[in-house]
């Protein structure tokens, strides 16, 4: 089980963002929890400057814009 | 098929430098091709040329294409050019840096550094966290979004240079003084307790060597991205213009948008200011308004204020900025672009 989450203010990209990680994650039989940070002073805290960013298991793997599919596919 | 795109793709990505010269080659026979092609389709047309069906089909057949074709062409250049600047090493640029030195660096910075509009707070926040002083942040902020690549390709590709030129020297002058005047004025206590509370960071350079095949992909996806989004608007300001040039007498707006009326610069930033559209979808309705008689100072400022100040935006900055600092921001931009409407109406004009 691995937790994922992405950082945005709710923007078109964090959600293409969301979508595309449910699409890899399930094409690969990956079992993920998905959660949407969308409160500025986490996503501040995280220390994300550009929005959609994206954790890995506590791992600040992405930011900025919508990640290319070979990359999401590298994180499971 | 699969096979034939997947050579047509990883071609620029072998032979990077050849690929550039080579669309490089095809963007400018295409360019210089547009005019004969575009007159000889209107020629087809069973429409008469003088008409005022004419005119207006003419306008919109002849700019699209030209529009287009500029947009992707300045969008993939910058899309290679913000390969070089993230917002962590402007950011590393900007720290700790004197004022004044530091507006001008953060407004230059602002055109070339990849910016999203729903991005604005949380760099913001990264900004000031690293210690980069409130004033210079804003000028960063302000320039960002008004001097783009978009607004640049079309006031280029509608006016020709020296209106493009000049849009970019007065944003920048404005993104300058008015985050220089925001610095003196102190109002670091006017940021939301929450943002004054965040923990400081260093500010770290990210030193990622990218290869030129790298910068080709990152300028093709700022195509798709930029191009892909903003085309639905610009077919639609360019109509609106085609319409108005064809159908609205000459000189309709010379009476209250030209020069002589000194009042026509203040109520054009106070329409602007609440609205909230892109550059691309403001511009053709700019050029239409222009060829009809209304003074280019007073346009340049209604485009300035809309892109550079929405509604939108202050509901977003309220998060991290209280009412006071925002009314401030506001006024003083306000103020700025007001100022270079004027000058280019009188002093320029």
């Amino acid at each position: 089980m691995k937790e994922v989450k992405v950082l945005g203010t709710g923007c078109g990209n964090c959600r293409a963002t969301a979508k595309l990680i449910e699409e890899v994650a399930s094409a690969r039989g990956v079992e993920i929890r998905l959660e949407k940070v969308e409160r500025l002073e986490e996503i501040a805290a995280a220390g994300v400057m550009r929005t959609p960013g994206v954790i890995v298991d506590g791992r600040l793997v992405h930011s900025g814009g919508v990640p290319r599919r070979q990359a999401v596919e590298a994180w499971f | 098929m699969a096979e034939l795109t997947l050579s047509a793709r990883s071609w620029p990505r072998r032979h990077p430098l050849p690929f550039l010269l080579g669309a490089a080659i095809v963007w400018f026979a295409l360019y210089r091709g547009l005019v004969p092609l575009s007159e000889a389709v209107v020629g087809w047309l069973p429409v008469q040329r003088q008409s005022h069906l004419g005119s207006a089909l003419q306008f919109f057949l002849y700019d699209t294409p030209k529009v287009m074709l500029l947009l992707t062409g300045v969008v993939f250049v910058m899309g290679i050019v913000n390969s070089y600047f993230t917002p962590e090493r402007t950011r590393s640029l900007l720290a700790g840096r004197a004022e004044g030195v530091g507006n001008v660096l953060a407004a230059t910075l602002g055109i070339v550094t990849p910016f999203c509009s729903c991005s604005a707070v949380p760099l913001f926040i990264g900004f000031v966290q690293a210690g980069v002083p409130l004033g210079v942040t804003l000028s960063f902020l302000i320039a960002a979004p008004m001097v783009n690549e978009v607004a640049l390709a079309l006031l280029f590709a509608l006016f020709g240079w020296k209106v493009a030129l000049s849009y970019l020297g007065l944003g920048l002058a404005v993104a300058i003084v008015a985050g220089w005047v925001i610095g003196r004025l102190k109002m670091e206590h006017h940021l939301e307790d929450w943002v004054r509370a965040l923990r400081a960071v260093r500010p770290e350079g990210e030193t990622s060597r990218l290869s030129w095949s790298e910068r080709i992909d990152a300028g093709m996806a700022s195509v798709r991205e930029i191009v892909g989004r903003v085309w639905p608007y610009i077919l639609a300001g360019i109509a609106i213009g085609a319409g108005i040039h064809g159908y609205v007498p000459q000189d309709f707006m010379a009476s209250f948008m030209g020069r002589e009326a000194w009042w026509a610069v203040p109520l054009a930033v106070l329409i602007g200011v609440p609205m909230y559209t892109n550059a691309a979808g403001v511009i053709p309705v700019v050029e239409a308004l222009l060829a009809k008689g209304a003074a280019l100072g007073t346009v340049l400022a209604f485009m300035m204020s809309v892109i550079a100040l929405s509604l939108p935006e202050v509901v977003i900055l309220r998060k991290v900025l209280k009412p006071r600092l925002i009314a401030t921001f506001v006024g003083v931009v306000a103020v700025g672009i007001l100022l270079v409407g004027y000058a280019f109406n009188f002093v320029l004009g």
